[in-house]
């Protein structure tokens, strides 16, 4: 399995970055088998020009949903820039991507929320504030973002049900972010909550539904801080497909896919670890940590193998799953003494 | 009424060749037809098309009963192996598109996920049923044909509980089917007694066919 580039503090400069790209070309074509020429073949869809500088991916064909990206976001996607964290594996398609969608307020189809968010309107966004932080409050989206230079980082995405994608993700960290509303000393968690609104979002209306919405998460703050947390407005260049979780969601990529909230309308600091929503739904299945643990298992299914799609009806898509979804050198410390079997 | 047989037979036929359609579409180079995932979509897809045949083949008594129609029971053992059929293609389909033939974990699946143990106990009971349906086998069973192909009630209790245990969070459409399945079961019991009495036999004296 491919691993993660190297470390933000590993790196000084792009071209530094660049050369390590290079190491990782060479070493792929020295090592023999599937695996390393998978890789090798993946490294070059993902550096569409390693002869000059390496730029971000970027769908440039059509969108299915209506909303057009706001003028003050235009420039800022314009400037992103490959980020320090990526992989050597194929990025999962733009259209798979936006168009294979765990996200029930649009629907428990995987198709669903592609349809039925088609005409969300998420502009203007208010975003707020609360708990134990010095500046709490509602804030206006642009005004968020407007400090934040934009970066690219390639993740894989792990699905609690067992599958996974690799998606080109644009935002900035969450540490940052966080940084901004200058929690106090008592944050020791952060909740994070979807937009309540049953107008725009169907699946909030359903009648025999387990959830109770809004979606809530939460991370600890450690976890939050990590420098792997980050708040994505944005793939492939783009501005986030509603279906995706615009205008603003979390990607935390060694938990499961649940834990990376979209459409984020309600950030809270608190003293006390927050209930998340799938925990309350189903507590035997669902835990506040969720990360991507191969030995622990979904008492429904195994989680010790995913299927990385698209897949394919004529070639195995079936794949190891790795400790921390593969990324146990960034985050593996956050647990260190905890018994993850029991805190799953 | 000739023609509901052959009828049956052709309409039973659509979502399989759907399938196949689909999957030759998927061949000659169109990515997308399936979504991200053509494996889960072909497996599921079967799996409501058994639901759907189920449904349907519990209907045949009712149906005969209310409207009065005695030649509908000579499409019920064809929908009956239409369900066994989808079933197969749908088992099948996930032990080879899903699971990719790995026998370590379709037996640990078997074993550990109540989902599928449960789906395929279900299964395993329509096994007899599908081989017990020819005329002979109901000539030689005779009475305890009645009795065995009363399985299929509760096959439809653990087809539903399948559906419960794999969904994640919307129970709307367990909720529709449950009820419909109990409609269909209700009806066979209250048919037996205050059904038949007050309502069907004024009205089976006139036409005794």
């Amino acid at each position: 399995m491919a691993g993660m580039q190297p470390r933000s503090s590993e790196i000084t400069d792009e071209r530094t970055f660049m050369r390590r790209r290079g190491f990782i070309k060479a070493a792929g074509a020295i090592a023999a088998g599937a695996v390393a020429s998978r890789a090798l073949a993946a490294d070059s869809a993902v550096a569409t020009n390693t002869s000059a500088e390496r730029r971000i991916l970027v769908h440039e064909g059509e969108v299915l949903h209506s909303q057009a990206t706001p003028p003050w976001l235009v420039p800022k996607l314009r400037e992103a820039v490959p980020g320090n964290f990526s992989t050597n594996e194929s990025a999962t398609p733009y259209e798979y991507v936006s168009q294979y969608n765990n996200f029930y307020e649009f629907g428990t189809d995987k198709g669903d929320p592609v349809e039925n968010a088609r005409d969300f309107n998420s502009e203007p966004w208010t975003l707020e504030v609360t708990g134990e932080a010095d500046r709490t409050g509602k804030f206006n989206l642009e005004d968020i973002l407007k400090p934040h230079a934009l970066e690219e980082r390639i993740y894989r995405l792990r699905c609690v049900e067992a599958w996974s994608m690799v998606v080109p993700w644009i935002g900035f960290p969450l540490a940052d972010l966080i940084r901004r509303f200058e929690p106090n000393s008592n944050a020791k968690f952060v909740r994070f909550e979807t937009l309540f609104d049953p107008q725009q979002m169907p699946g909030q209306r359903s009648r025999f539904t387990a959830i109770d919405y809004p979606y809530v998460e939460g991370l600890r703050i450690d976890e939050a801080v990590n420098e792997l947390a980050f708040v994505a407005i944005g793939l492939y260049g783009r501005s986030l497909p509603p279906q995706n979780g615009a205008p603003l969601r979390l990607v935390v990529p060694w938990k499961y896919g649940f834990k990376s909230i979209k459409s984020i309308a309600r950030i809270s600091f608190l003293r006390e670890r927050p209930k998340t929503t799938w925990e309350l739904s189903n507590s035997r299945e669902y835990g506040f940590y969720a990360n991507v643990n191969p030995e622990v298992d979904h008492p429904r299914w195994s989680q010790g193998s995913e299927r990385r799609l698209p897949g394919s009806l004529f070639s195995r898509s079936r794949t190891e799953t790795l400790m921390f979804n593969g990324y146990a050198p960034q985050v593996a410390h956050l647990y260190t003494g905890m018994n993850l079997k029991r805190n799953f | 009424m000739g023609w509901l047989k052959p009828l049956t037979l052709v309409l039973g036929c659509l979502p399989i060749s759907y399938c196949i359609w689909q999957v030759s579409r998927l061949y000659s180079g169109d990515a997308g037809i399936l979504g991200a995932d053509p494996a889960k979509a072909i497996v599921e897809f079967n799996g409501q098309w058994t639901l759907y045949f189920l449904l349907l083949t519990l209907s045949i008594t009712p149906l005969r009963t209310i409207f009065g129609i005695p030649a509908l029971v000579g499409i019920r053992r064809m929908l009956g192996l239409f369900t066994f059929f989808y079933a197969s293609v749908h088992l099948l389909c996930y032990a080879l598109l899903l699971l990719e033939l790995r026998f370590g974990e379709i037996l640990a699946d078997l074993e550990k996920r109540p989902y599928i143990s449960i789906g395929f106990a279900a299964y395993l009971l329509l096994i007899p049923l599908a081989v017990t349906s020819s005329n002979a086998m109901v000539r030689l069973l005779r009475k305890r044909w009645k009795r065995l192909h009363r399985l299929i009630y509760v096959i439809s209790l653990l087809a539903l509980v399948h559906l419960a245990w794999l969904t994640r969070s919307d129970y709307t459409e367990v909720v529709i089917y449950t009820l419909i399945v109990a409609l269909l079961l209700l009806f066979r019991t209250l048919n037996r007694s205050w059904f038949e009495r007050k309502l069907l036999m004024p009205f089976r004296r006139e036409n005794p066919s």
